[in-house]
């Protein structure tokens, strides 16, 4: 399957869902503030990879999935776990870019912010592409050679 | 308070424009890595670059990196609790935290902030 963007599953969330996600997004970054002002830049660096929130954004994919299943008469409640289950493995490969923009962002900052923060950027998007694409190939080429 | 209220907001737009992204994108996989997606990181090391200047920002990033191999773990374990444990979502995410705190703390004690 390719990658796809589509405004229909937008449809699916409640406008209260959006909320709830700004509200923890917005306290996530309160709190690595404050941790950093109080124990110090090390400390406070940690937050900075926070899955603050993710057990929103994973809880909303559940329960869409679940409820798209129970419309058509099914039972949704394994379907709306692997769905989640999903997000979350990609959640993991993600991490793997989420490192690489920690420490291009930590290596160029000193020179240049603006460098610093469009070569981090572009190195998560790279890294994190990257890393589900060779997944998906590596996982074609192990079920061919199963089968 | 006018720096935590900026925080806030600045936090708030930027999670919320990466979720919504990854609520548009298809298949499920690709969009969870926007889970991972330094939404909190691009709002606060921004400040912490106008307050501090950049080698502060530098040493935070540094750490950031423990906070990413924390994430993995977290993923990990939360799709175990899921798979396997047949755990609801909310309470695999949470309880799921607790991996996240011990794997960033035992980084961090290890191996140190930056030089």
């Amino acid at each position: 399957m390719l990658v796809k963007l589509s405004s229909s599953s937008l449809k699916q969330t409640h406008w209260y869902e959006y909320g709830v996600r700004f509200v923890l997004g917005g306290l996530a970054t309160v709190l690595a503030g404050l941790v950093g002002a109080h124990f110090g830049e090390s400390v406070g660096g940690l937050f900075l990879a926070l899955p603050a929130v993710f057990c929103a954004s994973a809880t909303l994919i559940e329960s869409h999935e679940r409820r798209a299943k129970e419309k058509a008469g099914l039972n949704g409640r394994r379907r709306g776990q692997q769905a989640a289950a999903l997000d979350a493995a990609g959640a993991g490969l993600g991490s793997i870019g989420l490192a690489a923009f920690a420490a291009v962002f930590s290596i160029t900052v000193p020179a240049s912010t603006v460098v610093a923060f469009v070569a981090a950027i572009v190195t998560w998007a790279a890294v994190s592409v990257s890393i589900w694409w060779l997944r998906r190939k590596l996982r074609i080429v192990f079920r061919r050679s199963s089968s | 308070m006018t720096e935590y209220v900026l925080r806030f907001i600045a936090g708030g737009v930027i999670v919320s424009a990466f979720a919504i992204l990854g609520d548009m994108l298809r298949p499920k996989s690709f969009a969870g890595l926007l889970g991972a997606a330094p939404s909190v990181a691009l709002a606060t090391l921004g400040i912490a670059v106008v307050q501090h200047g950049s080698r502060y920002a530098a040493a935070e990033s540094w750490t950031m990196i423990y906070g990413a191999v924390a994430l993995a773990c977290y993923s990990v374990v939360v799709c175990h609790l899921l798979m396997g444990f047949r755990f609801a979502a909310l309470p695999a995410t949470v309880l799921a935290f607790a991996v996240w705190l011990v794997a960033a703390f035992a980084l961090l004690a290890g191996l140190g902030g930056a030089a």
